[in-house]
């Protein structure tokens, strides 16, 4: 592989990395966070289960972001995802918990804006409409789930270590759920720009298992997102279990649950098809922000207990940022690639 | 960034550690029992070598207790169990303990003082002895609740609470009768003090079922 081909690929990678640095703590927060579980085994299960999620189900949701904008340039894709990646580094810097999707979004929609290609307004407005259903179907989730542990453990007598030690047990394998949903829903965002211009080539391990060029890739970011997760992860998993102090780790589960169901639901399509046989209305698959799952779930539970814990001026703030990355990350995008084109002389367009 | 900590195993240990934890409250009722017992030996024989005995079957109960303890404590912050409740734990076992001292505390007072209880107080002593030991046992009831039924917990702090008062009652009468008698007011003050330190035992009971009630507040889910 040719030099260049990994220094454009580096962004994608840059992109893993915050992604596994700042969403595992999304999965994993509360849990190490209250001391639940060992920041070691956290890292380990969720680097495991995002690549899993990333290499077997990331497909379905790739190939929404594909129809949303092709990039059809190495070139084209290292300035996306870098131009996302910059705009979830200066927001986040700024506290403004966001996503790598708004992000890649807004970036993709840079580049269709640069390269005088056509936004597909309905990919567009199906992927604008899970932005919105995702915290909200998350909340919901969530209150149901919250309501029937209440019930059960209220008629239970499980002694307070035993339910300890499940709560543990909970925690590590919604964490697993949570990695694998991120891994499979997240990953397009990391490496979905770079699948047009791959490049790989399938290759086949002992005639049985063949990891096609898009697989290889994803496995690649759920590398990147894995090194993430293991080299500055644990700062921000730590902070978001102090923040949510009155999270109790019943409450946690609940909502590290929530979410990956949320994740999971957007980026699996064997649930796809089970809906569309069934003939029921499918799923769209597309990718959706974790930090708005979580977001959702804990508002979610905050309204199940009167809506009094709730700051609506921090809500707003979030929602605010989930609105502004999208537009800091296109601009990003678009000057970016003028600049590539026009003072490096890369090939934009292709 | 890994920190090299003891591996915790996540169901091995905890069947262990209820187990202490029950044992623990069980040490507290066979404390209350044998408290029971001593005061009403005491009162139909005054000192003797079965009173003595009652008193270093306290003194073992006592040590056992501390014994246990300790070992839930260390087996609390090893495994960094309950983090989110373990102080609260920590600190309604060692409240609890201090109850089973008191016990002891009070055998140990009927050793080395050798009061003269006068034959018309035996049997106020012996209703206050059976009332604050009913009240501590509601508590230790109260406390298996905490851990197992928080349904049920309401229900002992109640009994807790009725229990004191009703020893708060018969702790007044007692002194007001010992204050009416003709004994020297040495003696009256001596027999007040016996009346003060058994019902301490219902005080204390009270005010841990107080915690207790807030703890399981914060223990609903």
């Amino acid at each position: 592989m040719e030099l260049t081909v990994l220094v454009f690929l580096g962004s994608g990678l840059f992109l893993g990395w915050s992604l596994g640095a700042n969403d595992a703590a999304n999965v994993f927060g509360t849990a190490v966070g209250t001391r639940m579980v060992r920041f070691s085994t956290a890292a380990i299960v969720c680097s495991v289960f995002l690549i899993l999620g990333a290499v077997i189900s990331g497909a379905g949701a790739a190939h929404t972001l594909g129809r949303l904008g092709s990039i059809h340039t190495l070139a084209g894709a290292f300035m996306a995802a870098l131009a996302a990646a910059l705009s979830v580094y200066v927001m986040t810097k700024r506290g403004i918990p966001v996503s790598t999707t708004q992000a890649i979004v807004g970036a993709i929609i840079g580049w269709n804006l640069f390269s005088n290609s056509q936004t597909d307004a309905a990919t567009l407005s199906k992927i604008l409409s899970t932005w919105v259903l995702c915290p909200i179907l998350s909340g919901v989730i969530a209150v149901a789930l919250f309501s029937l542990v209440k019930h059960v453990l209220n008629r239970s007598e499980v002694h307070l270590l035993r339910l300890d030690a499940y709560t543990r047990f909970g925690l590590i394998a919604a964490g697993a759920f949570g990695a694998y949903s991120l891994g499979a829903n997240n990953i397009a965002n990391v490496m979905g720009v770079f699948i047009p211009a791959s490049p790989f080539t399938d290759f086949t391990i002992n005639d049985s298992l063949t990891l096609s060029s898009t697989q290889q890739l994803f496995l690649l970011g759920g590398i990147a997102i894995a090194v993430g997760v293991f080299t500055y992860s644990k700062k921000v998993m730590l902070t978001v279990g102090q923040e949510i102090t009155a999270v109790s780790p019943i409450a946690a589960w609940v909502i590290v649950v929530a979410h990956s169901i949320v994740l999971f639901m957007f980026a699996s399509q064997g649930l796809k098809h089970v809906l569309t046989n069934a003939g029921l209305p499918s799923i769209p698959l597309v990718p959706v922000s974790s930090s708005q799952a979580i977001v959702g779930a804990v508002v979610g539970l905050g309204l199940l207990r009167g809506g009094n814990t709730i700051s609506w001026p921090v809500i707003g703030g979030i929602a605010f940022g989930w609105v502004l990355t999208p537009i800091i990350a296109g601009l990003v995008c678009f000057f970016g690639l003028f600049f590539l084109q026009n003072v490096f002389n890369q090939p934009i367009m292709g | 960034m890994f920190s090299f900590q003891k591996p915790v195993s996540l169901f091995g240990g905890t069947k262990s550690l209820e187990r202490r934890i029950d044992e623990f409250l069980d040490k507290v009722t066979e404390a209350g029992l044998i408290f029971s017992r001593a005061v009403n030996l005491y009162l139909d024989k005054g000192p003797c070598e079965e009173f003595e005995a009652f008193l270093q079957q306290g003194a073992e109960v006592e040590q056992r207790g501390d014994v246990l303890r300790r070992d839930i404590e260390t087996r609390l912050y090893e495994q960094t169990l309950i983090p989110e409740l373990r102080g609260d734990v920590l600190t309604l076992l060692e409240h609890v303990d201090n109850v089973i001292n008191i016990y002891e505390a009070n055998l140990f007072r009927f050793s080395i003082q050798s009061p003269t209880i006068p034959a018309d107080c035996h049997t106020g002593y012996s209703k206050l002895t059976e009332t604050v030991v009913t009240s501590v046992e509601s508590l230790v009831m109260a406390s298996r609740s905490f851990f197992r039924d928080l349904n049920a917990v309401r229900d002992q702090i109640s009994k807790v609470i009725f229990y004191e008062s009703e020893a708060d009652r018969i702790s007044t009468e007692l002194q007001r009768k010992v204050f009416a008698s003709d004994l020297p007011l040495a003696n009256k003050r001596h027999l007040i003090y016996f009346v003060e330190h058994i019902d301490e035992l219902a005080n204390s009971a009270e005010d841990i079922a107080d915690e207790i009630s807030i703890y399981a507040i914060k223990r609903k889910v």
